[in-house]
């Protein structure tokens, strides 16, 4: 009995210790915490070009996160990149014209969105639109740019 | 009528015959043998019985009915009531003697802890291992484990046992145990038991009634006094065992001159 | 030439023999499942010497593998100045493969094996035919209770093996490489899914504690009931069970990160 009784209390603690691990996994090490206690809302924001911007990529005020991208898509009509920025709901006085740019973190680095604020009263709501936007910077492009100016000042 | 009524019983093991048309009866509250050399599938007639294995050919009644036309669930109620001694003793090496006697209560019923003790007490004490109740069957000799497990064969008041080679490995005195034990719980429960062996002198102590099987056929059959006076030669040389007669002592082959003459040529 | 297709042949359905009478084995076991809800006992007991008793080898290992996986990775990140994905590599190559894969296979070495050896050696010893006889079921009574404890135990395991694997990544990064633990963290946690990565996870460890466990079991059910019998049955379960998790491994990834 006493046996028995030392077996379940091992199972059980071993039970609770593989939860723990899976508790871990999801809080500390995933991103589930970042969706589940905070609903948040949602802006749109289009870009001519996104780069290699990829849904769930930070969306960053100052440096400090306010949200993620919950989806890209393109635009039938302007065929430009339709982005829903998912802010959290504690972020909830950005100014309506506040700007987002696309930058990337060091060289080779993940894309994320980066906003500036703006200077309005009013402040950006569920399913406003972000109107002032800066495309992402394709390294190709630039360099193209940068050798074609070259090439015109030596003339 | 006969409590187990096996009719023209055929059983194949892959192309070798087993059992080739046998007919056995067990009568109730005696005790029967069934005897033969070994490899005769003498162990393999239990399981039939029990209903472990499928015959290919023949029935096989049980209290008026046939073990393979049953349900999972009817052959699982019968065997309740049936009752088996593996030679090995067959018990569970994690539980302690005790346990091991109780398993069939605890599996079974649902009767209360204090039941269960005196139930199995009681069955222990008749083999005389009340005492080592709390040894785990590693510790037991092969005597010992045997009683263990007739103990335990017995704890649900079967009907019948089955006795797998019970004697087979035991020095004289557990074997005396042995051969007291399935004779006075026969006589004390009313059972009907068959003792599959080939210990001619034991088994035919305690039989009422004994079979012989050979070749996959029921040579003769008989009481024990009626087998010893049997005409057959055959009979004779098992029941006295003597090393040469209808059963040659070499292996059949070509004569021994005659291979000594012909050497073997190499590949 | 005839010789040779025939024993082709002869192997060939005796794979199929195995494998049909091995399907069986597992439509007889899953209905020994929901019985078992009224003797949790049975299941807890087997927790134990299947789960808890494979602990130890699955914590030291993830730990291990966990600290080699920061060490190697560091110097590769080092030249392209990304040491601060450091977190996120062991994370994602932990939840999403290592921890299931690894653990499963020393699962299948530590508890599956020694399922394997019990139910061959109660075989052997005419344990689970005696137990017939008593009219009571080996399937329900010995082998759905250690099926269910695998399948419980598998995951389990699989997440302590990463979570362990990630704490001793952040050891050797922080402590020893000095990689920022700010960065370590939310870099890992900016990256790694609960859904994609961790659910998925989680699933494949499911899945392969499934196959171990019946691999396992119907190994050691359906061995040649000799002291060599039991031994070779061990053996192949070790194998087979290595074959099916790598196999399987590649099937669901393939299934469930194949898209991005």
């Amino acid at each position: 009995m006493l046996q028995k009784k030392s077996t379940e209390i091992t199972v059980g603690m071993f039970v609770a210790a593989g939860i723990a691990a899976l508790f871990m996994l999801a809080m500390k090490v995933s991103n589930l915490s970042d969706f589940n206690n905070d609903p948040g809302y949602k802006v749109i924001a289009e870009f001519e070009n996104i780069g290699g911007l990829k849904v769930r990529s930070p969306v960053t005020m100052a440096g400090v996160r306010i949200g993620r991208v919950a989806d890209i898509s393109l635009d039938p009509e302007s065929y430009n990149a339709r982005v829903t920025l998912d802010l959290y709901a504690s972020f909830d006085t950005i100014p309506t014209d506040s700007s987002a740019s696309i930058y990337t973190a060091g060289l080779l680095g993940e894309q994320y969105i980066g906003m500036e604020a703006g200077a309005e009263e009013e402040f950006l709501q569920e399913g406003d639109v972000v109107e002032l936007t800066q495309p992402a910077l394709v390294l190709e492009q630039v360099i193209g740019q940068f050798l074609f100016s070259k090439a015109e000042g030596d003339e | 009528m006969p409590l187990i009524k096996i009719r023209d019983l055929h059983f194949y093991r892959g192309d070798r015959a087993i059992f080739d048309g046998v007919n056995i009866d067990i009568q109730r509250g005696k005790v029967t043998a069934i005897m033969g050399p070994s490899g005769t599938g003498k162990t393999t007639l239990l399981r039939l019985i029990g209903g472990q294995l499928h015959p290919d050919k023949g029935t096989i009644e049980v209290d008026g009915k046939n073990v393979h036309k049953m349900s999972h669930r009817e052959l699982y109620e019968l065997r309740k009531r049936m009752g088996m001694l593996f030679q090995s003793g067959a018990l569970l090496t994690d539980l302690t003697v005790f346990e091991n006697v109780a398993f069939p209560l605890r599996e079974h019923t649902e009767l209360p802890e204090t039941m269960i003790r005196d139930l199995v007490l009681m069955k222990l004490q008749a083999v005389g291992l009340r005492c080592a109740r709390d040894l785990m069957p590693s510790e037991l000799s092969g005597g010992m484990a045997r009683r263990v497990a007739l103990a335990r064969a017995v704890t649900l008041d079967p009907m019948m046992i089955m006795y797998d080679e019970p004697f087979t490995g035991q020095d004289p005195i557990s074997m005396g145990t042995l051969v007291n034990l399935i004779h006075r719980m026969n006589e004390a429960m009313g059972l009907t038991s068959i003792v599959v062996s080939h210990d001619v002198a034991e088994a035919t102590e305690i039989a009422d009634y004994v079979y012989l099987l050979s070749a996959g056929k029921v040579i003769d059959k008989g009481s024990p006094v009626e087998l010893k006076r049997s005409s057959s030669q055959w009979v004779q040389q098992f029941m006295q065992g003597l090393p040469d007669g209808p059963v040659p002592f070499h292996f059949p082959g070509v004569d021994f001159k005659e291979d000594l003459l012909t050497p073997e040529v190499q590949a | 030439m005839i010789g040779i297709i025939r024993s082709l042949g002869r192997w060939g359905l005796g794979v199929f023999e195995r494998l049909g009478r091995g399907h069986l084995f597992l439509v007889q076991m899953l209905a020994g499942i929901p019985g078992l809800f009224l003797r949790f006992s049975l299941v807890i007991q087997q927790l134990f010497s299947v789960g808890v008793l494979s602990v130890l080898i699955i914590a030291v290992s993830g730990l291990f593998v966990g600290m080699v996986l920061s060490l190697q990775g560091y110097y590769v990140l080092v030249d392209f100045g990304a040491e601060e994905s450091l977190g996120v590599m062991v994370s994602l190559s932990l939840v999403r493969e290592l921890g299931p894969v690894v653990s499963a296979l020393l699962f299948a070495g530590r508890a599956g094996s020694a399922l394997t050896a019990e139910i061959g050696l109660m075989k052997s010893t005419e344990q689970l035919s005696g137990m017939e006889m008593m009219a009571v079921d080996p399937m329900r009574r010995i082998i759905a209770p250690r099926f269910l404890a695998g399948l419980i135990s598998m995951p389990l395991l699989a997440a302590m093996f990463s979570a362990v694997g990630i704490i001793g990544a952040f050891l050797v990064g922080h402590g020893l490489l000095g990689v920022d633990d700010g960065a370590f963290w939310s870099q890992m946690q900016v990256k790694t899914d609960w859904y994609d990565d961790i659910l998925n996870g989680v699933i494949k460890s499911i899945v392969f504690g499934f196959v171990v466990t019946w691999i396992a079991l119907y190994e050691g059910y359906d061995s040649v009931p000799t002291s060599e019998g039991v031994g070779r049955a061990t053996t192949r379960t070790v194998v087979h069970s290595a074959f099916a998790i790598l196999g399987l491994d590649f099937v669901l990834t393939a299934l469930m990160f194949g898209e991005n």
